[in-house]
């Protein structure tokens, strides 16, 4: 099954099958299938739990646009469209990217000799006009999902409570946390290959 | 705890950990997300030496401002590299630190990576190339700061952010 279903952060970093890129990337073949794997248990889950795919599809396309990658934006926002098709929701999760996207990481450290590099910067609160599409659940993530892409280290347990405020369960929370931590991974690993795969073309 | 638990830990000592017993109540992504740490880190096939994978590690972790994290895979990198003073000097001074020119460029590497949005270019590429890096080598280095863009996140919002003592 998943041999027929294109791998994702090759899709996401325009790597060709056959390519030179293909084959160095087979060389770490378990890490490649289980990346993929990742993506497949986390937006087509045999076991959904509390969180529907259309709320992931949603999370997912706010993640991929405050990391302002055009290839990751379009992937989510298709995947949104095709569980969800609310314009109204989409329109909203494009505005609260506009008003979110930052330069990270930022944020306070545990008091002691590091907060000498403490860094400040904004901590993403939805726009009022923007409540009612997303719902008080979506609302409540996104701006969970701001602090773990942009300020990692403010988002330690205090963070958690505005989750449970609003209907997120423990086991939820947990998937998604997974869900945006393995979107920084999985939009930095075809940032890297892109990257690579420029250079390679420079040089031949 | 359900078959389908035990296998999200992959390994039954993990059940010890409050960090990975939280983890495991989603345990396919966490079976999943196991299997691709082993490969990245301890896949002993060519590529990036597991010191310097852990030095990528230990990049991302300190940029980020994972503590646990980062003093966790200093160590491992001092272990397999032997260079612990110059560990030492990344954790204290961060990424900038003043290293040798090959640990510098995978230092920088990891650390454009970290960011957000990432600042990794073709400029980092050619760095690490010039520093002897083959292409499975980098792509070792992107996988391991890409790991590590994961892990931190996860352990900064789930975990116990300083270090418990020992281990």
């Amino acid at each position: 099954m998943s041999e027929t279903e294109p791998d994702v952060i090759d899709v996401l970093a325009g790597v060709e099958k056959g390519s030179r890129l293909d084959e160095v990337r087979a060389q770490r073949q378990e890490a490649r299938e289980n990346a993929q794997k990742s993506f497949q248990t986390l937006f087509a889950p045999k076991h959904p739990g509390g969180v529907t795919v259309a709320e992931r599809y949603a999370v997912a396309t706010f993640v991929a646009g405050l990391h302002r990658d055009a290839a990751a934006l379009a992937f989510y926002r298709s995947g949104l469209a095709a569980k969800s098709g609310r314009d109204a929701l989409i329109k909203a999760i494009e505005a609260e990217i506009a008003r979110g996207v930052g330069q990270g990481p930022y944020g306070a450290y545990p008091r002691g000799p590091l907060s000498a590099e403490d860094k400040a910067g904004p901590t993403h609160r939805i726009a009022e006009a923007n409540r009612a599409a997303l719902g008080p659940r979506l609302a409540a993530a996104f701006e969970h999902a701001h602090l773990l892409v942009f300020h990692p280290r403010d988002s330690g347990p205090a963070a958690l409570q505005s989750l449970l405020d609003a209907g997120w369960s423990t086991n939820e929370i947990v998937t998604l946390s997974q869900l945006v931590s393995f979107l920084a991974f999985q939009i930095r690993a075809a940032v890297g290959l892109r990257a690579l795969q420029a250079a390679s073309t420079e040089k031949d | 705890m359900t078959d389908r638990h035990w296998a999200g830990l992959v390994d039954a000592s993990r059940a010890k950990s409050p960090y990975f017993m939280l983890l495991a109540r989603d345990p396919e992504i966490l079976e999943a997300r196991t299997k691709t740490d082993k490969d990245i880190f301890y896949n002993p096939v060519a590529g990036l030496p597991r010191a310097e994978r852990e030095l990528a590690a230990t990049a991302v972790s300190r940029e980020n401002g994972c503590i646990f994290c980062a003093s966790v895979h200093a160590r491992f990198a001092s272990t397999y590299s032997k260079r612990r003073r110059e560990v030492q000097r990344l954790l204290d001074k961060g990424v900038k630190a003043d290293l040798d020119e090959r640990w510098r460029a995978i230092v920088a590497a990891a650390a454009a990576l970290a960011r957000t949005p990432a600042s990794f270019g073709t400029g980092e590429v050619e760095e690490l190339r010039r520093n002897g890096l083959d292409d499975l080598a980098i792509v070792d280095v992107v996988y391991s700061a890409a790991f590590f863009s994961w892990a931190n996140r996860l352990m900064l919002s789930l975990g116990e952010p300083i270090p418990a003592g020992k281990g």
